[in-house]
């Protein structure tokens, strides 16, 4: 108990001291998890619109896959990615294990299938009410995912913040391809498990409070994005 | 050997290096994580690149996957603790050469209560012994790193198989020192460490030193330049000159002067010094 009181006190203390250190590892964090919550959702949102609109032989395997892709373990995707990416892998000639990229990559293919099935699942629910209208437009396939995804849209930020949380609260993936190098590629998690091994708990949960705060602030950005954005669409 | 000094080797990186000098001043050391969470690269590595202006980067994990990393070319320099496998690493073409950097021991912590009455022995296997009959808990890295091959090399002298005991009183946490001190700490377990990482760690409780000063406890560490002729994409001029330096007298002292709670955590035993 003693110990959640001290974090407490030392995670106000980080804050406040505005620690270089610090910001240089929170700030790559977010650089690292919106990046890929990005691409994830520009490689997720097409494929889950097309499996959403799309009646094809095979579909139900895909959503079986898609879904199940979900529950990726980190680990297993930092494994896969430092096998390619490692100097012996096919990619290796890249030099991009160690660097940010290498765990912007990781984290996309972590978090590219959940963004596919729930908006897979979102983009399907409103289909079903649409696809009257949009039979009796003649919409193209592409016309009809563009109405859906913009009809869709703050059901599918909902979407992305799942993706973001799931990438910025991971560690597993982003140890193996980024070392945890500091002032390189170490970022909140990384921070939080090396403190840990360090046997300074109270570090350690001071700044897993922190990365918290982050995700609540980041959540609290996009929820009044959303509200601003509905407001006006009713004046 | 002859060892180039400083100079010639730090001009050599500068021929070398050439046009993609800025991006190329940099080396990646595969490490064991004792040495970084000690503290000791924080302390100096910043002396090295004032120096030399080399930037560093530490990837610490065991000394088992550190060498893995390596042979994958994934390092520019090996600094681990434990020799045969160092001296198979260099007899396999990775490595350049093995050098003797430093030195401290291991020592078996446990908590305040001493189930297996260890206390102050200094024979690591008669204690193995005590904990194995007493079938007192014990935590054991079990992660193929340099400090769960000395300890299995250990339980090897005193005629025990802790592993037909495995998940009973013997627990293999499969992670670091830090995670497996946590871990045993947590189930007042027995746990083999170095010394470094002891007397850096912070979460101690009422765990302390039950057994130490055993002759067999000693733990080398050994620094590998990565052997270009494998790997191409070593920094190979760079990689010397941080060996080099760390087995040159400068290098040496910086690691002797190196503190914790007023302890020295690494002892120099460089050759040649």
């Amino acid at each position: 108990m003693q110990s959640i009181i001290d974090a407490l006190g030392l995670a106000f203390a980080l804050v406040f001291s505005a620690d270089a250190d610090l910001l240089e590892i929170v700030l790559l964090s977010l650089r690292v998890s919106l990046t890929a919550a990005a691409v994830a959702c520009v490689i997720g949102l097409p494929i889950g619109a097309l499996v959403a609109i799309g009646r094809f032989r095979g579909r139900n395997a895909v959503l079986i896959v898609m879904n199940a892709l979900m529950g990726l373990p980190p680990v297993v995707v930092g494994l896969l990615v430092y096998l390619h990416l490692s100097r012996s892998g096919p990619l290796g000639f890249l030099g991009l294990l160690y660097t940010p990229t290498a765990m912007i990559i990781a984290q996309t293919i972590l978090i590219a299938p959940i963004v596919a099935a729930l908006s897979r699942q979102v983009l399907e629910d409103l289909h079903a009410e649409y696809a009257e209208q949009f039979r009796s437009l003649c919409l193209t396939r592409i016309q009809t995912v563009r109405a859906l995804i913009w009809d869709a849209r703050y059901s599918l930020l909902t979407v992305g913040l799942a993706g973001f949380g799931r990438a910025v609260a991971e560690v597993g993936a982003v140890i193996i391809v980024g070392g945890n190098i500091d002032h390189m590629t170490r970022v909140m998690t990384t921070a939080i498990a090396l403190e840990t091994s360090r046997g300074d708990l109270a570090l350690a949960l001071a700044l897993g409070i922190i990365l918290l705060v982050i995700s609540l602030g980041v959540n609290a950005a996009v929820q009044s994005v959303r509200m601003t954005a509905a407001r006006q669409a009713y004046v | 050997m002859p060892r180039p000094t400083l100079g010639p080797a730090v001009a050599a990186a500068l021929l070398f290096a050439g046009s993609a000098m800025a991006q190329d001043q940099s080396i990646i050391i595969q490490s064991t994580t004792s040495t970084a969470n000690s503290g000791l690269y924080d302390y100096l590595l910043p002396i090295f690149q004032d120096q030399t202006g080399i930037k560093v980067n530490v990837v610490a994990v065991g000394t088992g996957q550190a060498i893995r990393n390596a042979e994958n070319c994934d390092g520019d320099v090996l600094l681990v603790h434990a020799k045969p496998s160092e001296e198979a690493f260099v007899a396999a073409g990775f490595g350049t050469e093995r050098t003797d950097l430093m030195y401290n021991d291991f020592v078996i912590v446990g908590p305040a209560e001493d189930p297996a009455d260890v206390d102050g022995m200094d024979d690591v296997q008669g204690a193995l012994m005590e904990i194995a009959v007493n079938s007192a808990l014990f935590a054991s890295r079990g992660d193929d790193s340099g400090t769960h091959k000395k300890e299995m090399a250990l339980w090897a002298d005193s005629g025990v198989d802790p592993t037909a005991a495995s998940g009973e009183w013997y627990r293999e946490t499969g992670s670091g020192m830090g995670a497996t001190l946590n871990a045993g700490i947590g189930m007042g377990a027995y746990v083999m460490t170095d010394r470094a990482t002891w007397i850096s760690f912070a979460n101690k409780q009422d765990y302390a030193i039950k057994v130490q000063g055993d002759a067999d406890m000693f733990n080398q560490y050994g620094v590998i330049p990565v052997n270009p002729e494998k790997c191409p994409s070593v920094n190979i001029a760079a990689a010397r000159t941080f060996a080099d330096w760390l087995l040159s007298g400068a290098g040496q002292e910086a690691i002797g002067a190196y503190k914790v709670a007023d302890q020295q955590l690494f002892f120099p035993n460089a050759p040649d010094n």
